[in-house]
């Protein structure tokens, strides 16, 4: 009888698991796609809103008559995903790295170029996001989302007066409720935008100057984060925090009653772009830039930037009234700051791709940092 | 049990389900927060079946780990029988070292050295994708399979090694003396192996993230890749359900077992007793 | 007859081989082969060059650690993080033994009914995938979580626990346990009670019980529970990041780093070196232990 009930309950266990992954994928007519995300990096359907994925594999059903299974899978960082990809062991149709990271693959003849006959939705791209250094010519990928590294305190902790810049977050009065990204990029980023160090310097003692810098923050710091930031921002466990602006949005909603967040963009500060791009290990290209050509149109565009709250490269999508509506002015102001040109902010102060000695290096002084 | 047993018990207890308290609290949030409750709702469990690339990776996370614990269930349980019977002192000590090889390494080291080698022969013989299900798979029976071994070695050592021999000279082969005779024997051992290697499997993280490839997305993947956006309480919910599954399953096979004790056991006692020996 | 029977313990002999098969090819090809790989990448260098260099670095590369006073301090970066992750580890191991042990005992006591309970009860959490248990604990250890708000509740002090080597412990501890438990649970099921009643009918007292004839008697549990706590906790780098707030950094986050920084001659080279340093580490614990353990779990 025993016997028989844990088989039972292993044969339910496989049922459950075949039934959730769709029980196979019909024919073998069927397309697949594979897609190589950041995590949480794509409407979902979540709260009615449009599942971009699903909503591609019926179209593309719809239009061609043929079947199409979407991959999608996550990664947690660029340099995550540059080392499964650079293992040469997977194989992605489209990918959705950073701009630094689009430079590193490119120069690493990762990428393909792509043919913009199959992609006419790149016509709604704005103008600003063309031609940017990562991808001079414009070959090889087509803004995603773009954005701008800002500062979220609470106000209710935080003196107005203190507010304004990166010395914020070195400011001894909150000492124990700073968050510092655990990145070591943007890091060093926040330490040499502070300093006024160009953050693709070649030259070690800046970066030592960085490790200085980061080094007297240590003691004031609360923790290095990620992902963490939201919680402990959101319940006022923290004060204090860089991160990406549309995130700011997200905190906010779900923010105590005892907290008030605020945000605000430290001069200089990061610029950052990810990016659609089809890497050199894509088997169907022509449907890799389908894909793509979808992603831009204004249904699944719309849907994604009201998703991940990062501003969108995409004229029909910021233009778009029901979508300004949605957002509310605030996002809107913060998103999408007026009478800036982003070209020329972008190209001064975005990262660049490092070569792999002074990658090395800053692997070193990150461990550095964190054994003091 | 005396009440400081008890209290003891209870409170260690406590410890182990209390992030499971705090899942099930959080999983009803109103609010997208995991620190912070705002109001009681469903909505967390409502999203999470329309998600269906959260529900595929744990239908994903499922197979893996049943496949996982069938196979090393199945292989463990022919090692360790052949283990038993091995004559050479050197070969046995050699065969228990290699076991206890995954168990003393760390399992950050066991998915980087799969790594690299599935890498490196995929790269000889050309493969576009030689990190996929199969290297999953290969890497989770791997890590799996000396728990099984060292579940079904004692339960062989426990038994008269006469037996198998009277039952194969009454005209048993060796395959049916082992169905007959060694498997009733060891079947707790097995089981207990099956199970063990079952939940291992999907408590694994560390050895899934460095072979993990293409297309196959276990939902621990899916949840360390959030570290830009936020985990938000559908994980949570997700848990609960976890939960809430087993303590039914397990509800259940409690039930038929007392209905099995109701009737009468033809089994004399001591045998019975020596069935929930579980692991050793 | 005689030559029927030998030729039959000669095919008895034969399926024991074939069934041992399968699992020689299997552990060759993947437990001892992948190592290999690990020491190949390990003393080379990008271009499959022999080298020393990555193993010297392990042993040689220097930092600057800066005391409260101001002072500071030439260090060895990864010996000093390795000897800070065999220390959290230890600690991590001794909790779980102290915690753990009293439970098997007390479950090795039980009706068996109760004991199959119990052992489902440990087993469940690990059902949910760790890293999301670990997510919770922050919930729990932060200094607006669950346990400062209890205190608070008490009117006592609070405690600032996350970010701290205690949380990172608590995590390790809580995550492991269970492999803890099992082990020594199964020992204990399997001790004569009639000798401890013996030890008790010849006047010994209650501890004296414990220390000469349960805990020997355990021992071989004790080992194998110790191993299958501390490997894991030496090399872990999830629970340091969740909750040690990015501020501890153990060897399992730097051999993490250098993966991710595509750097993975290093960090084959570290996990090369922790290997060999764990393995020794085992060797002489099992020695000290003595020949009792043999053929522990």
């Amino acid at each position: 009888m025993k016997k028989k009930l844990t088989a039972l309950a292993l044969a339910a266990v496989l049922a459950c698991s075949l039934c959730l992954t769709g029980c196979g994928g019909g024919g073998g007519d069927t397309l697949t796609l594979n897609v190589y995300n950041w995590g949480e990096y794509i409407s979902d359907g979540s709260d009615g809103s449009l599942d971009t994925i699903e909503a591609f594999e019926s179209w593309y059903q719809e239009t061609y008559g043929q079947e199409v299974e979407v991959n999608y899978t996550t990664f947690a960082s660029n340099e995550d995903m540059y080392a499964k990809l650079k293992s040469g062991a997977v194989s992605y149709d489209v990918i959705i790295p950073s701009d630094y990271m689009i430079a590193r693959l490119a120069e690493e003849d990762m990428l393909l170029p792509l043919n913009f006959e199959n992609i006419p939705n790149y016509q709604y791209i704005a103008e600003e996001f063309r031609g940017l250094y990562y991808d001079p010519d414009d070959q090889y990928s087509i803004p995603y989302t773009y954005g701008v590294v800002g500062i979220i305190y609470d106000a209710n902790q935080v003196d107005e007066a203190d507010v304004g810049s990166w010395d914020l977050m070195w400011n001894e009065k909150y000492a124990g409720k700073i968050l510092q990204f655990n990145n070591s990029r943007d890091a060093f980023g926040t330490a040499m935008y502070k300093e006024g160090i160009d953050v693709n310097t070649t030259d070690k003692a800046q970066w030592d100057q960085a490790l200085e810098s980061l080094l007297e923050q240590r003691p004031l710091v609360k923790g290095y984060v990620m992902d963490e930031i939201f919680n402990a921002m959101e319940s006022g466990e923290a004060a204090i925090g860089a991160y990406y602006a549309g995130d700011y949005f997200t905190m906010q909603e779900a923010q105590a009653d005892t907290v008030d967040l605020q945000f605000y963009y430290p001069e200089p500060t990061n610029y950052f772009v990810d990016a659609m791009c089809i890497p050199s290990c894509c088997q169907n290209q022509e449907l890799a830039e389908i894909f793509i050509n979808y992603m831009l149109g204004e249904e699944a565009a719309i849907a994604n930037a009201e998703y991940i709250w990062y501003a969108s490269p995409n004229s029909i999508v910021y233009d778009n009234e029901t979508y300004q509506a949605d957002m509310g002015e605030e996002a809107m102001a913060i998103l999408y700051p007026e009478g800036e040109d982003f070209a020329t902010q972008y190209n001064q102060l975005a990262y660049r791709n490092l070569d792999n000695d002074m990658l090395d290096y800053m692997t070193t002084l990150w461990e550095n940092l964190k054994i003091n | 049990m005396r009440p400081i047993a008890k209290f003891y018990t209870a409170l260690l207890f406590l410890f182990l389900f209390a992030p499971i308290l705090i899942m099930l609290v959080f999983s009803f949030n109103g609010g997208n927060s995991l620190s912070v409750l705002d109001g009681f709702s469903l909505y967390w469990y409502k999203e999470l079946f329309h998600d269906e690339d959260t529900l595929g990776a744990l239908g994903n996370t499922l197979i893996l780990a049943l496949c996982a614990a069938l196979l090393s269930t199945l292989m463990g349980t022919a090692a360790a029988v052949g283990i038993n019977k091995l004559r050479s002192k050197y070969m046995k000590a050699a065969m228990n070292t290699v076991t206890n090889l995954p168990m003393v390494n760390p399992e950050i080291i066991t998915g980087i050295s799969l790594m690299l080698m599935f890498v490196f022969f995929g790269r000889l013989i050309g493969m576009r994708t030689s990190l996929n299900f199969g290297t999953m798979l290969i890497a989770h029976i791997t890590f799996c399979l000396p728990y099984v071994i060292l579940q079904v070695l004692p339960k062989l050592r426990q038994m008269d090694p006469a037996l198998p021999e009277a039952a194969m000279d009454l005209g048993c082969t060796p395959l049916r003396a082992f169905a007959k005779v060694e498997l009733p024997e060891i079947f707790p051992g097995i089981l207990t192996g099956l199970i063990m290697s079952f939940t291992l499997s999907l408590d694994d993280f560390v050895i899934s993230y460095f072979t993990s490839g293409n297309g196959f997305e276990t939902l621990p993947i899916r949840i360390y890749s959030m570290t830009k956006k936020t985990v938000t309480p559908k994980m949570y919910a997700l848990a609960t359900l976890i939960f809430f599954v087993i303590l039914l399953l397990l509800l259940l096979t409690n039930l038929s077992d007392r209905s099995d004790k109701d009737r009468d056991d033809p089994r004399p006692p001591k045998r019975r007793r020596k069935k929930t020996h579980a692991p050793s | 007859m005689n030559k029927t029977l030998s030729q039959e313990k000669r095919r008895v002999l034969r399926a024991d081989h074939l069934s041992l098969a399968p699992y020689t090819v299997w552990a060759v090809l993947f437990i001892l082969v992948p190592l290999v790989f690990v020491a190949y990448y390990a003393f080379t260098d990008d271009n499959f060059a022999f080298t020393l260099e990555n193993i010297q670095r392990f042993f040689v590369s220097t930092s600057t650690v800066f005391q409260e006073d101001g002072s500071s301090q030439e260090v060895r970066t990864y010996l000093l993080i390795f000897w800070r992750s065999l220390k959290l580890a230890i600690i991590s191991t001794l909790v779980c033994l102290v915690l753990a042990y009293p439970l098997a005992y007390i479950m090795a006591r039980a009706k068996p009914r109760t004991q199959k309970i119990f052992l489902t009860i440990i087993m469940i959490p690990m059902w949910m995938n760790f890293l999301i248990r670990t997510y919770a604990w922050m919930t729990i250890l932060q200094d607006t979580g669950i346990f400062n708000n209890f205190l608070t509740l008490l009117h006592l002090p609070n405690i600032h626990i996350i970010g701290t080597e205690a949380a990172v412990v608590i995590g390790m501890v809580y995550d492991y346990i269970p492999y803890m438990i099992l082990p020594l649970y199964s020992i204990m099921a399997k001790m004569d009670e009639r000798l401890i009643e013996a030890a008790r009918d010849l006047g010994c007292s209650s501890f004296g019980v414990l220390r000469r004839v349960i805990w020997p008697l355990s021992l071989p549990g004790v080992i194998s529970g110790i191993t299958m706590v501390l490997i894991p906790s030496v090399s872990t780098f999830y629970i340091s990041q969740k909750l040690g707030d990015g501020k501890i950094m153990l060897i399992g986050d730097v051999i993490e780093g250098q993966y991710v920084a595509n750097n993975l001659h290093f960090a084959a080279a570290i996990s090369f070196v922790l290997m060999v340093l764990l393995l020794v580490c085992m060797a002489v614990m099992r020695k000290l232990a003595g020949r009792r353990v043999e053929g522990g779990l």
